[in-house]
C-alpha cells in the first residue's frame, strides 16, 4: 500500500491524541465530575448557606433546613389597606442607608420599591385578575436567597451569604462588574453609574435631599448596592428599619424561617404564601401573602 | 574639546537639578507630620507603635470580622470599649481628617480613599 508521508503523519497524530485523551475522558465519565462541576463545588465554595445545603439535601437541591435564614413575610393587602405605608418602608429604608435619589429612572438605586402585579410575579400572571389585584403596589427587595445566583456569579467574593443567611455586600471589593446585577433573578441590585456624593456649588448634596445618615457610609461611584437586611440593626437587637417602618401594621414580618417556632415560621405554616420566580431555583426568603 | 564653556556649564545645571531635592531638603528645615491627638483621651485601642504602623491592616481585620464574619460586638481594652469601625469608632476620638489622617498622609504621598463611602464627622451637616 502506498502511504503518503503527509497521510501517515496525520493518522499517527490523530491516533496519539486519541490515546491519550480516551482514558481521561472515559475516567471523567466514570465519576461523574464532568455532570457535577456546574452544581456542587461552587456553590459550596461561596456561600455558607449553599454549603449546608448541600451537605443536607442528598442530590445538591434544596435550602439549607440547618442554620440561621432570615426572612420577611410581605402582606400585600395590608399596603392597600394602609395608604402610604410602602412609601413610609421605603422612605425609612433608603434615609437610614443614605440610598442617593438620583431623580432619573435610568440611574436609580434602590434597595427596597414598589412594582406592579404582574411585573413581580410574571409567572402568577393572568387574564381577568381580580381588579384589587391589579392596582396593588407590591413592595419588593432582596430576596436574600438561599441559593443566591449573585454570590456564584461575583468574580471578587464582593458578595457573599453571612452565617445568618443574609446576602451581604463589601463594597470594598465590588469591582463593579454588574455580574451579579445579570444573574440576580429578581432586579434587586443597583450600579452607582455616577458619583452619589456630587455636591452643588453652595456644598449641598445633589442626591441627599434629606441629608446624610452619619452613623452609615455611603456608597461611591461604581460600585453595585442592595439591601442588606438591616445587618447592623440585627446585630443590635433591632428589627430592619422597613419591618420597624410598617409597625404593628403586620404588613412585614420578620425572623428566621429555619426556626421552627419563630413568628414568621408561624406565619408560613398559617397562610398561603407565593415566592417571587420560584423556577429560577434560587430559593428566595421573601415571601408574599396575595 | 569644542564648545567647553556650554558643556561644563549644561553639566552643571544638570547637576544642580538632580540634586535639588537632596539641597532643598538640608538647606531648609525638615517638615514632621505633626497629627493632633485627642486632648481629653489618652490611650488608644492599641499603642502608638503599633497604630502608626499597622493602623491600616487592623481596619482591614476589623472589616472582614464585622462584614464577614459577623462579629460586630465590641472590642474591650483596659475597660473602655470601642466599636470595630472607623465612621463609628475611630472618629469619635480623632475627629478631623485635616489635623490628623491628612498630616502623615500628605508626608508619606499616601492617598487612602476612605472617604470616598465613609462619612467624615464634620460632612454631616
Amino acid at each position: 500500500m502506498d502511504v503518503k508521508r503527509r497521510k501517515f503523519l496525520k493518522i499517527a497524530g490523530l491516533s496519539a491524541a486519541a490515546g491519550i485523551g480516551a482514558p481521561t475522558a472515559f475516567q471523567m465519565l466514570l465519576t461523574g465530575s464532568a455532570n457535577a462541576s456546574g452544581g456542587g463545588e461552587h456553590g459550596g465554595g461561596h456561600g455558607e448557606g449553599g454549603h449546608k445545603a448541600e451537605k443536607h439535601a442528598s442530590g445538591g437541591h434544596g435550602p439549607a433546613t440547618t442554620g440561621r435564614q432570615y426572612g420577611l413575610v410581605i402582606d400585600i393587602k395590608k399596603f392597600a389597606e394602609h395608604k402610604g405605608l410602602a412609601e413610609k418602608c421605603i422612605d425609612a429604608c433608603h434615609t437610614e442607608h443614605n440610598v442617593p435619589d438620583y431623580g432619573n429612572p435610568k440611574d436609580e438605586i434602590k434597595w427596597i420599591w414598589v412594582d406592579d402585579y404582574e411585573h413581580a410575579f410574571p409567572e402568577h400572571s393572568h387574564h381577568h385578575k381580580n381588579k384589587e389585584l391589579e392596582d396593588l403596589p407590591v413592595v419588593l427587595l432582596c430576596n436574600h436567597c438561599a441559593k443566591p445566583s449573585c454570590v456564584r456569579a461575583c468574580p471578587t467574593q464582593a458578595t457573599f451569604k453571612n452565617d445568618d443567611g443574609i446576602v451581604m455586600m463589601d463594597y470594598h471589593r465590588c469591582i463593579g462588574c454588574r455580574f451579579c446585577m445579570a444573574a440576580c433573578p429578581y432586579g434587586a441590585r443597583s450600579f452607582n453609574w455616577r458619583n452619589p456624593r456630587e455636591k452643588y456649588a453652595n456644598g449641598n448634596y445633589k442626591f441627599f435631599k434629606k441629608g446624610i445618615n452619619p452613623e452609615f457610609p455611603t456608597r461611591m461611584r461604581g460600585v453595585v448596592e442592595k439591601c442588606n437586611f438591616c445587618a447592623k440593626r440585627l446585630a443590635e437587637g433591632r428589627l430592619p428599619a422597613c419591618v420597624e417602618a410598617a409597625g404593628s401594621t403586620g404588613a412585614l414580618v420578620f425572623g428566621d424561617i429555619n426556626d421552627p417556632n419563630s413568628e414568621i415560621s408561624k406565619v408560613l405554616n398559617e397562610k398561603y404564601t407565593i415566592q417571587r420566580k420560584p423556577a429560577a431555583g434560587t430559593y428566595p426568603s421573601v415571601f408574599y401573602i396575595i | 574639546m569644542y564648545d567647553k564653556g556650554k558643556v561644563v556649564t549644561g553639566l552643571a545645571v544638570f547637576v544642580i537639578i538632580v540634586t535639588f531635592p537632596i539641597w532643598y531638603n538640608v538647606s531648609g528645615k525638615e517638615r514632621v507630620p505633626n497629627p493632633q491627638l485627642p486632648k481629653d483621651v489618652k490611650e488608644c485601642v492599641r499603642d502608638a507603635e503599633f497604630m502608626r504602623r499597622s493602623h491600616m491592616q487592623m481596619l482591614l481585620d476589623w472589616r472582614d470580622e464585622v462584614l464577614r464574619e459577623g462579629k460586630r460586638g465590641k472590642i474591650e481594652i483596659r475597660g473602655v470599649k470601642y466599636e470595630k469601625s472607623l465612621q463609628n469608632g475611630c472618629l469619635h476620638c480623632h475627629p478631623s481628617e485635616q489635623k490628623f489622617c491628612n498630616q502623615c498622609h500628605q508626608y508619606v504621598a499616601v492617598d487612602p480613599y476612605c472617604w470616598d463611602c465613609h462619612i467624615k464627622p464634620k460632612e454631616t451637616n
